[in-house]
């Protein structure tokens, strides 16, 4: 079983399908957290459902509003079930530790290094644990 | 500040800070001198949560502390499409603010309404075209703040020892070579949002030094160039050499080091990036949206210029975003009445993007705002054309996009 090695920025346990945007994604004006679309028209997973996912994304960015898009979508649950990084990514880490101090609630966020960031793909299997281990589960099984 | 001797909201405050040192691996803090907060509109009930928490332990801002738009426009949102709970909990965040101590400015641009830090002053500034603009041409230093980080640098006067606040992490990477650009390119204004554009694009994490902006750039010119260089990428800092305080030469501006990569600018570039900013360029145009970031008093009396004596063309609407003190000012000049006259709609304190102003009918909005234009299509579900102000005046008088290449088909 291949077991990739991340550091948890936010520390958490969860399980899900792997989403994989190949462009860094800002989550306000680019996710409705109502409804866990991707709504930024220009990014590669536009009309994609994130919630319930396991979302590796490059990076977070543009406007300075993606931590409250990410807590709101936290509380309504409609955020992905954790979130990769390539690298670690503040911005989004924040938004998960607020919703842990706002609604005892909170989302995983791991950052990879480059060489193990690769190794994600759409549609794997994956479980995250609390020591930022990421485990893919043999597709079939 | 996390021990007893403090009040709750200044520990949980802290408490929230020092997570973020955690996670970024950084175990020291810095004092820093002014904060703007971004998080005062309503982004749904977590910001408002957040806001009313801090509000209700009685925190109260220890440093001069900034407010970024709102999410409504206090002075008439009764007009426009928006829901009545909208209103209401759009007017409890920005009440939750001001309970708080902090300063009413009620503006993405701050820069432009006295708000200058200087050079080397450490500030938490979480509006992204903002921080371009602090860190580039004042040579302040904030990053790209995120909400929650502001309030809780407000009520502390803290922030972790990181990013764009170390003199090593601003280090120039990539060189932007304009030397092969037309003559007269620098004076066309949608050169800067496109500029910026491709800026944020290409730099990515990288910061890019520009070398070959005129030395006379005005702030206006800049404010355009740094929302769209926000809206492209994550980079807050652009030094433009012979500008940016801290780079006035090539070699300060990478610190004695050489650059990462070296791209030469090319109008081939440029046309593409101009194309992309739109959705459509040949469509009848339902709302001319202009004022992202906030519309200047100078930029007022430019739009007053190129409206006098036009008339708009039936049903077409314009809708400037700006501060409640810049639409003061404009209204007390004779330049006013030419605006009024062509049926100008200014909208203050917010921004369209926050507060619905677009009928639901419309489909179509130019604009002159890179940002406008990236962040138009999933905010507001709309088609966007970008072109100057002369282009958004035009479109208004026609009814459909008409955009003149002029120095942008050499």
């Amino acid at each position: 079983m291949e077991m990739l090695t991340g550091r948890p920025l936010v520390p958490g346990k969860a399980d899900g399908t792997v989403l994989v945007a190949r462009k860094p994604l800002s989550f306000w004006g680019g996710l409705n957290p109502h409804t866990g679309e991707v709504i930024d028209r220009r990014h590669d997973l536009s009309g994609q459902i994130v919630t319930g996912r396991v979302l590796v994304l490059p990076y977070s960015r543009g406007s300075s509003s993606t931590s409250s898009t990410l807590t709101e979508a936290i509380r309504a649950g409609t955020a992905p079930a954790a979130i990769i990084t390539c690298g670690s990514d503040p911005v989004l880490a924040l938004g998960s530790i607020v919703a842990l101090e706002l609604y005892q609630r909170t989302v995983p966020i791991i950052a990879l290094d480059e060489a193990h960031y690769h190794r994600l793909k759409t549609g794997d299997r994956v479980v995250v644990h609390l020591n930022g281990k990421i485990e893919k589960v043999p597709q079939g099984n | 500040m996390l021990n007893g001797k403090f009040d709750a909201a200044t520990r949980i405050a802290m408490s929230i800070i020092v997570r973020v040192a955690e996670v970024c691996d950084v175990d020291q803090l810095i004092d820093v001198s002014r904060a703007h907060i971004g998080g005062c509109t309503y982004l749904g009930e977590a910001s408002l949560d957040f806001a009313e928490m801090f509000a209700r332990l009685g925190g109260k801002v220890t440093i001069p502390t900034t407010l970024n738009i709102g999410s409504l426009d206090q002075y008439g949102w009764q007009i426009f499409p928006i829901r009545q709970d909208f209103a209401e909990k759009g007017t409890r965040i920005m009440e939750a603010y001001l309970q708080m101590g902090c300063e009413l400015a009620w503006t993405c641009a701050p820069y432009q309404a006295g708000h200058r830090p200087a050079c080397g002053e450490h500030v938490v500034w979480a509006e992204s075209n903002a921080d371009v603009f602090a860190n580039s041409v004042f040579g302040a230093r904030t990053n790209r703040y995120g909400d929650y980080l502001d309030l809780c640098a407000g009520l502390t006067g803290r922030i972790p020892a990181m990013g764009l606040h170390l003199t090593e992490n601003r280090r120039g990477k990539i060189l932007f070579r304009l030397d092969s650009l037309p003559m007269g390119l620098m004076q066309e204004e949608s050169f800067y949002p496109v500029l910026g554009y491709l800026l944020g694009e290409r730099s990515a994490e990288k910061i890019p030094v520009v070398e070959g902006l005129p030395k006379d750039m005005t702030d206006d010119q800049w404010k355009a160039l740094g929302a769209a260089v926000a809206s492209s990428g994550p980079a807050a800092l652009v030094h433009a050499v012979g500008i940016t305080p801290e780079a006035r030469t090539l070699d300060e501006a990478f610190q004695g080091r050489v650059p990462e990569r070296v791209e030469k600018v090319d109008m081939a570039l440029l046309r593409e990036v101009r194309e992309k900013l739109s959705t459509c360029t040949d469509a009848p145009v339902d709302v001319v949206a202009l004022g992202c970031p906030h519309f200047s008093l100078q930029e007022f009396l430019q739009l007053a210029a190129l409206v006098k004596g036009k008339k708009r063309f039936p049903g077409v609407e314009i809708h400037i975003t700006t501060s409640r003190f810049m639409r003061d000012q404009i209204r007390s000049l004779p330049a006013w009445a030419a605006l009024e006259r062509f049926g100008v709609r200014v909208i203050v304190d917010t921004c369209i993007l926050h507060m619905r102003t677009v009928s639901p009918k419309a489909r179509v909005l130019m604009t002159n705002s890179g940002k406008y234009a990236h962040y138009a299509p999933g905010i507001l579900g709309l088609q966007v054309a970008f072109g100057n102000m002369a282009d958004c005046v035009e479109s208004a008088v026609r009814g459909c996009v008409h955009r003149e290449d002029g120095v942008w088909k050499c």
